[in-house]
């Protein structure tokens, strides 16, 4: 097990990995990948009981569904990281006869990846299936889910919002990353979200909401309260409150990093923020 | 020519349910889901017998699609059913990326297609999905014409690994294929020889074309009938045996020609061996209200369209 020194430097590699990737094709998304690194770290590296190897089914694991699938950058580092498929292969991000495709996908076969995502909105749904194949499968084990803040606007989320309630789906957990931020500006000037807790909670929802989501002692406990949650008759919902960007001082608090890569100069900042701990690929 | 013979008419959503009953015994691996509309795809019966196994999800089509797919992991085998309309246009994405993209073994069964829905109107009677979901990389396609057909098909789904868009409809019409009749996908299912046109036929239209065959023999022209259940994969060799007999052809299907059966077979001919194409099928427009009988008249989906078809095209050899 992991301590919270090994997982910080865990994460700062990941950080590294993002923005290179991201800076050699020159297209991709560093913000939001950046304030999902250290929930992605925890989660892969401490919090999912996982099985070596990969397994479509995921029989008698823990599984996890990203919704939110234009943080590829963080997931495939953390994916490759975690021993899923050699680290090397982030050098292929985005291109041409990739596994690593813009947006995660099934298609081509990348261990790891049980989903397509990127269009917004289908995650609950997907992981609320495979959550209910667990319970039928008589598999304990828990389907975790990622998805952004402003793709709660899309309406299929509370179709399965909705239903998960309804069904006592209790092996799930749903972290929305709110870090306040989408594409055209802030979520409150884009299509105010309103009060999120209070919305999953008027759904039947236990919400556990973790303040400090870029702090890996805050992710692990509120994470370990969300499992303590479970099996009790009721979806849970983590609010993880990040800042997009987190880890490199230019890409922070703004929604100017969603889909922007960094030139040269300004990988070289980034990188210096974010000193090898690993190594890089 | 052989003799078809309506051993009394039903309808092919209640093949859809009698398959799935048989699936819930046979197959541990099937479950099913459905949007509010139990009683509609007659899946009262699975539900009944496998309550665990049966996801009532709801007016929420968009979460159907994504608990489907999220079943296929972790091993099963799920059946969704509402509305041709609803499980397909209104939930396009979620299948495009979900289920298709994503190659999850999802069997998507619509009722109600085409206008023989009848009365509700135009909102709930698609005649676009075929073409929709042809159009979806590695989607199979198939449109049953009788009870028998959609009961045999509906099992046969099960052992097909991949995603599949079953398509049958709402009224009672001729029940006329085998009863426990074997079903192979893609493999086109030949119902009259003739020499003089081919007819290729799909859904309600199929028992509509041996009635056709029936009325052209009056007129002296030999009509072979191929009833091609399945749209994609096309039976590209079965239509160009007949053709290369018949040299024109007749498709007819409960569609709009866009996008349809009819397309998907002018390719074939275009790329092998060009003849005349007659196209029944609507053309290009939304349906409407009134009964069955009455709207495939109008919209010329009928033996009396297909008669008509098949002597203009015999004309243009």
């Amino acid at each position: 097990m992991a301590n919270i020194t090994q997982l910080e430097a865990f994460t700062t590699q990941v950080r590294r990995d993002i923005v290179r990737q991201v800076h050699k094709v020159n297209s991709g998304h560093p913000g939001g990948s950046l304030g999902c690194a250290e929930f992605l770290v925890a989660l892969y590296q401490q919090v999912m009981r996982r099985k070596e190897g990969f397994n479509m089914d995921g029989h008698q694991e823990d599984i996890f569904f990203l919704s939110n699938g234009h943080i590829s950058p963080v997931f495939y580092s953390v994916l490759a990281r975690s021993g899923y498929f050699p680290v090397e292969e982030l050098n292929t991000f985005r291109l041409l006869n990739s596994r690593l495709q813009g947006h995660p996908t099934t298609h081509e076969g990348l261990p790891g990846v049980r989903i397509a995502s990127g269009s917004l909105g289908q995650g609950i749904s997907v992981a609320i299936g495979a959550a209910a194949a667990k319970k039928l499968n008589k598999d304990a084990h828990l389907v975790y889910t990622l998805c952004g803040d402003g793709e709660l606007q899309e309406g299929q989320n509370w179709e399965a919002i909705m239903y998960a309630s309804g069904n006592k789906v209790d092996n799930l957990i749903v972290t929305i990353d709110v870090n306040g931020q989408q594409i055209d500006g802030s979520t409150d000037t884009v299509l105010p979200l309103g009060n999120i807790r209070a919305k999953f909670e008027a759904f039947g929802w236990e919400v556990v909401t973790i303040e400090k989501g870029n702090n890996m002692q805050a992710i692990l406990e509120g994470m370990e309260s969300a499992k303590s949650k479970t099996g009790q008759g009721k979806p849970i919902c983590v609010l993880l409150q990040t800042v997009m960007g987190n880890g490199v001082d230019f890409m922070m608090h703004t929604h100017a990093w969603h889909g922007k890569a960094p030139n040269d100069e300004q990988l070289a900042s980034a990188l210096a923020q974010n000193p090898q701990t690993l190594s890089d690929y | 020519m052989k003799t078809y013979i309506d051993t009394g008419k039903k309808d092919t959503r209640s093949g859809f349910g009698a398959g799935l009953t048989q699936l819930g015994k046979t197959n541990e691996h099937v479950v099913a889901l459905c949007a509010d509309l139990t009683g509609s795809l007659k899946m009262d019966a699975f539900k009944e017998n496998h309550p665990e196994r049966f996801f009532q999800v709801g007016i929420a089509e968009a979460n159907m699609m994504g608990m489907a797919a999220g079943l296929t992991i972790g091993g099963k085998i799920p059946f969704t059913g509402t509305f041709a309309n609803f499980s397909t246009g209104r939930v396009y994405d979620q299948i495009r990326q979900s289920i298709a993209y994503s190659g999850k073994n999802v069997k998507i069964c619509a009722s109600h297609a085409g206008v023989t829905l009848g009365e509700d109107g135009a909102t709930h009677q698609i005649l676009e999905d075929l073409g929709l979901m042809k159009m979806l990389p590695g989607m199979t396609v198939i449109n049953t014409c009788d009870y028998n057909q959609t009961k045999a098909a509906t099992i046969a789904l099960a052992d097909h690994h991949g995603p599949v868009y079953l398509r049958f409809g709402r009224p009672k019409v001729a029940n006329f294929t085998p009863e426990n009749g074997s079903f192979t996908i893609g493999k086109a299912v030949e119902l009259q020889e003739g020499t003089d046109v081919t007819i290729i036929a799909t859904g309600h239209l199929v028992w509509e074309a041996l009635q056709a065959c029936k009325t052209l023999k009056e007129q002296g022209i030999s009509a072979e009938v191929i009833n091609i259940h399945t749209i994609k994969p096309l039976d590209g060799a079965a239509i160009l045996k007949s053709v290369a007999k018949t040299r024109c052809v007749v498709t007819a299907e409960e569609h709009n020609y866009l996008g349809g059966l009819g397309e998907s077979v002018s390719r074939i001919l275009a790329e092998n061996n060009p003849v005349p194409q007659e196209f029944v099928a609507t053309q290009d427009t939304f349906g409407e209200s009134g009964t069955p009988d009455q709207l495939m008249e109008k919209y010329g989906l009928n033996a009396a369209a297909i008669v008509r078809a098949a002597t203009k095209v015999v004309a243009r050899k």
